[in-house]
């Protein structure tokens, strides 16, 4: 595409003509302009964090709630009150929805992926700043939203993250179905608009903004999990929007999208025709991307830090890049594995199944790749690459109960039960946030100046790796044994009384690991100020944000452009003279 | 460090497996036709994932220690990978992986490609928020008609499900809260939903399908065992989610006959 | 992919170059790390627009299959336990055959507002002293594509109040929701469209940069021809797939 508009004649190039936007201007002042509607990628990157911290901690104690309510079904908590089973539901449908949106799609890409996808490919800084800056603003407006569902009459919603119709499209069908759920509609919606602008920049950022030598295989693994991820996003985000167009026109206008004929509460609804199914497979068509969404970037991530740790070139970059790229166009194709129950045509089922197995290949192919990295390696166990290890592990472990779900056979009696619970949670609910850690841990001294506490940090690292196991393992018994999901108690049904034991394991474990995330966020705060300072390259890592100062300056390279001469792995190269060659070292010679 | 990791991934992975093993806690006693082949096709499953979990995380473990640096560690290999190796586990990946599913194909296509046999005992399920109720259609083998405005829930039994009356066909139906059938013989249930999404999951007889409004679907499995078993509720439906449970009684034949005889006389 | 071998001399360690070793074209932004230039900004933005475009398209695909699933589907009479269609088309007002050709011909503005903001550029890029390019006065094409497009918008809500008034609203029956669905979003997204030529065209008369301008004036041409388009495309859909 040379410049030419109007007669195809090419723009000679004039500096007198560049722009006043991207990067000619210099840092901004003011707190305004600095802190609160920063174009910066880096501090937008913060705003990101933040957020998703924020939410974390406000999904964590959702779940800590749920998690003494199915203990103690009658306890009166204080201040709280009790916790009544609609009050459950919607603690369940918070939690889920919070989790997923606002730390799982928040901190990964939004968060790491702004910070450091500029300063890894040798950019300035995004492609559209101004856009960046807008899609955190939406996102932070879609939170308040969403925590605006708990304070209206009603109350939030009880439907589940899943939302599935009628449930969720009809005023009557719950407490919590009235505003709560159409402020939730409107989180979402708002969420999408907000992951939509997102990945139009990684993914023109990506494309066009790489400095010279910096091939696209030669950008470190993160970058191509962010990339991908968010051309997930583009794909998927837009058929949430649509559904959630939908639901709310169902809420509200009178239409029937997804409402059959139903009597709710003695009372003939005013709908006919629609169909629930259609949700789920607009959902889901959504939802299954979403959730490599969620775990793409800490896959890329988790390639990174085993080769920086071992010392050691990835193993298989190309297959690690082909199994993103599968992985992400697979995920396009499986989503009725969540369907298997649904009603849905049982071939249709069956095609599903085959592909949904067929996804597992390349994520195996990526565990053996990490597992063939950290052979022959000279493995340093500091910090990050602990929880890149335990990364790997919980990720066999959640990824080892998938093929059973993937059966449709086998889908007969787990499906809905506690056995999905515990799959997904030890995949998002920790590999994932495993991936967050790790991140923070390993790139805290390029964003603060200074190294976190390492004592600190291995508390964190093993009372989370092992607590972790403690509440998730057990779920896999507990849904074989034919526990459901989503049950506020389990004093109804006889043959559920015998889990009340494990159930009860499974809290005390929550309230060891979540007590446990104090050490993290101790340690984060209080090492940004009284940290050890951090010089600029504190792991010997070789991408090009440890070429840079720490914190990096406002332009990112300090005004000079950085130029790439290998792929970004090369540790223990025979002869070099350090363990590790920067991207940017111009004096080792390529290979050819 | 490295054997401290080494200590605790083994660990974990040898007491999750044990408890796999063990089957502590596992799938309730099957009462089902179907229930022995999926029972068997788990029992593969197991087997062959619980060895790439134990080698994947054994090697993990392993590798976290021996390759741990140190003063006298040798340095790094310097490599970028093996094709050789990604082709080869990729393949076998792939036909171990969709080898899996094929093997349980059967089990699939038996239970839901093909409909009720004829002869079969016909009971129609419908699910409200937060109930079950049950509907035999009698010796005229029809089911009779319902409608919507007709819809009591407070009264329980036909009125519940909008049972129309003055349709003839009506007149010989059973409406009940318990679901009893004879032991034996293939069941052919039809799934209806009168508000939101329900789920019919009988977990003795491994039998799971929603139910959802605007849709009758057929399903059938084939109880083998007689005795009590519990039903409950599998998709969240609301507040009382948790409480919508219900019975299912498989008796004898003739015993089957004899309840039916006395609740069609009830209805007279 | 570099091998071992023990002669290898220390100056000259040899590594990957990371894949096949091509390195990228000559495309990023010269040799310094100052402002890019307006090729690239240019060529930039038309990235970004594609990509975005691409997550229209997205939405737009997920009511289209959501219609189509909807006509198809026989609903359970709960009265008589069979299945039966209800889906009735909705007469389509003929207003919107009028508004597709005022549509159709303000893309024709557009594209000559997109050249025109072009030449505008090019201008300054090749003025001679004492001559300019442009010196007359020139229809502004883009205050005609705005007014186009905004009566445009105005004729499809004539269009639903003509729909009202014969008794098709919203909620009224499948196909009437797809109606005023499918062209509410379309008109959303163009009213977006007309927005950013407002913004546009004030920031010109303001006097500001006019590659800026031109650039911006080019993505959002693009974009008006998408939404041209798209809207054959959606009453397509709502006159003959049945």
């Amino acid at each position: 595409m040379a410049g030419g508009t109007g007669g195809g004649k090419t723009i000679m190039a004039t500096r007198e003509f560049a722009a006043h936007e991207a990067h000619a201007h210099a840092a901004p002042q003011g707190f305004i302009r600095k802190w609160v509607f920063s174009l910066d990628h880096k501090v937008i990157g913060l705003q990101y964090y933040f957020l998703a911290l924020t939410a974390v901690f406000v999904g964590m104690f959702l779940s800590l709630l749920m998690r003494i309510h199915l203990i103690w079904p009658n306890v009166h908590l204080p201040i709280l009150g009790d916790i009544k089973p609609e009050t459950y539901l919607t603690l369940l449908t918070m939690h889920g929805t919070i989790m997923v949106f606002f730390v799982l799609t928040t901190a990964p890409q939004g968060g790491f992926g702004n910070y450091f996808l500029p300063i890894q490919i040798g950019a300035a800084d995004m492609a559209f700043p101004v856009l960046n800056m807008l899609s955190f603003w939406v996102t932070f407006l879609a939170f308040i939203a969403m925590l605006s569902a708990f304070f209206v009459a009603g109350g939030a919603p009880l439907h589940g993250w899943t939302g599935y119709p009628p449930l969720s499209a009809l005023q009557s069908a719950g407490p919590g179905e009235g505003a709560g759920a159409d402020l939730w509609v409107i989180s979402i919606a708002l969420f999408c608009l907000g992951a939509l602008m997102s990945a139009l920049n990684f993914i023109t950022t990506t494309l066009d903004m790489r400095v010279k030598g910096m091939s696209m295989m030669r950008m470190p693994l993160t970058c191509w999990a962010w990339f991908i991820t968010a051309i997930l996003g583009l794909l998927a985000f837009g058929v949430l929007f649509s559904a959630g167009i939908l639901l709310l026109l169902d809420r509200n206008a009178g239409t029937s999208f997804f409402v059959p004929l139903v009597v709710v509460n003695g009372q003939l609804a005013a709908h006919k025709g629609g169909s629930p199914l259609l949700w789920q497979h607009l959902f889901w068509f959504f939802g299954h991307p979403e959730v490599y969404i969620a775990i793409l970037p800490a896959m890329g991530l988790c390639s990174q830090l085993v080769s920086v740790f071992s010392r050691k070139p990835i193993f298989g970059y190309k297959a690690m890049v082909y199994a993103m790229l599968s992985i992400g166009l697979l995920g396009f194709m499986v989503w009725g594995h969540h369907m298997f129950m649904s009603g849905m045509s049982p071939y249709t089922a069956f095609a599903f199944s085959i592909m949904t197995m067929a996804i597992g290949v390349p994520s195996a192919i990526k565990t053996f790749n990490w597992l063939g990295t950290m052979w022959g390696g000279r493995i340093r166990l500091a910090s990050p690459m602990l929880f890149a290890i335990g990364f790997v592990s919980l990720f066999v472990s959640g990824g080892i109960s998938g093929p059973f779900l993937a059966q449709p056979t086998l889908d007969i009696p787990l499906h809905d039960t506690a056995f999905v619970t515990g799959h997904f949670h030890l995949i998002m609910g920790v590999a994932s946030i495993f991936g967050i850690f790790g991140a923070t841990y390993y790139w805290f001294p390029k964003m603060f100046g200074r190294m976190m506490n390492e004592s600190l940090a291995r508390w964190h690292f093993w009372l989370t790796f092992v607590g972790t196991y403690c509440i998730f393992m057990p779920m896999h018994y507990a849904g074989m044994a034919g526990q459901p999901r989503r049950y506020s108690q389990f004093t109804e049904l006889h043959y559920l009384e015998k889990l009340i034991p494990l159930n009860t394991f499974i809290t005390f474990a929550a309230f060891v690991t979540i007590a446990s995330q104090f050490f993290f966020i101790f340690n984060l705060f209080w090492s940004m100020k009284y940290g050890k300072k951090a010089s600029d390259n504190p792991w010997e890592a070789t991408t090009l944000e440890w070429t840079t100062a720490t914190p990096p300056p406002h332009d990112n390279f300090g005004g000079h452009t950085p130029e790439v001469f290998h792929g970004p792995y090369e540790y223990s190269v025979p002869g070099a003279p350090r363990d590790y060659v920067m991207q940017t070292d111009p004096t080792t010679v390529a290979a050819h | 460090m490295g054997l401290v990791l080494l200590v605790v991934i083994w660990l974990i992975t040898f007491i999750s497996a044990y408890f796999f093993i063990a089957k502590t806690w596992w799938l309730p006693t099957g009462a089902s036709a179907a229930a022995a082949g999926i029972d068997h096709h788990f029992a593969t499953t197991y087997l062959v994932m619980g060895i790439v979990f134990v080698a994947a995380q054994v090697s993990l473990g392993f590798f976290a220690w021996k390759y741990r640096d140190r003063a006298s560690a040798p340095p790094a290999r310097y490599m970028h990978g093996n094709n050789m190796l990604e082709i080869v586990w990729t393949v076998l990946t792939a036909i171990l992986f969709i080898g899996l599913n094929l093997m349980s194909s059967s089990i699939w296509a038996s239970e839901r490609f093909r409909a009720a046999a004829p002869g079969a005992t016909q009971v129609e399920v419908t699910g409200m928020q937060f109930q079950w109720y049950f509907r035999y259609p009698g010796p005229d083998g029809k089911f009779g008609a319902t409608k919507p405005e007709l819809i009591d829930a407070s009264a329980g039994g036909e009125s519940a499900i909008g049972l129309d009356t003055t349709d003839p066909a009506s007149k010989d139906d059973v409406v009940t809260g318990t679901m009893v059938v004879p032991v034996n013989r293939e069941v052919e249930l039809i799934l209806r939903a009168q508000d939101v999404i329900h789920s019919f999951f009988i977990p003795n007889m491994r039998f799971k399908q929603d139910a959802v409004p605007g849709l009758a679907i057929h399903m059938h499995f084939t109880p083998i065992t007689i005795g009590e078993w519990e039903v409950t509720c599998a998709e969240l439906c609301g507040l009382g989610h948790y409480k919508m449970h219900g019975m299912l009684r498989v008796v004898s034949q003739e015993e089957f006959d004899k309840w039916l005889a006395a609740r069609e006389a009830e209805k007279q | 992919m570099a091998s071992y071998t023990p002669t290898v001399s220390v100056d000259a360690p040899r590594t990957s170059t990371g894949g096949n070793g091509h390195l990228p074209p000559r495309r990023y932004d010269g040799d310094d790390f100052g402002p890019p230039s307006f090729d690239v900004r240019l060529r930039r933005a038309r990235l970004g627009l594609v990509v975005g475009l691409t997550g229209i398209v997205m939405i737009f695909i997920s009511f289209s299959s959501a219609y189509v699933v909807r006509q198809g589907l026989p609903t359970l009479d709960p009265r008589t336990n069979a299945l039966l269609h209800d889906w009735f088309p909705v007469p389509l007002p003929r207003l919107l055959l009028v508004n597709t050709v005022v549509l159709l011909i303000s893309s024709v503005t557009m594209e000559l507002a997109r050249r025109q903001a072009a030449r505008r550029t090019l201008a300054q890029f090749s003025s001679v002293s004492g001559v300019t390019v442009c010196a007359k006065e020139e229809i502004s094409w883009l205050a005609l594509t705005v007014v186009l497009g905004l009566s445009f918008l105005t004729g499809q809500w004539m269009a639903w109040r003509e729909l009202a008034a014969g008794g098709f609203y919203v909620g009224s029956s499948p196909s009437s929701s797809f109606v005023y669905l499918l062209t509410g979003m379309h008109g959303v997204h163009l009213f977006g469209g007309v927005v950013a030529l407002l913004a546009a065209g004030v920031a010109s008369v303001l006097g500001r940069r006019a590659d800026s301008q031109s650039i911006a004036v080019d993505v959002t041409g693009w974009y008006w021809h998408f939404m041209a388009a798209l809207w054959i495309y959606i009453l397509c859909l709502l006159e003959f797939v049945h």
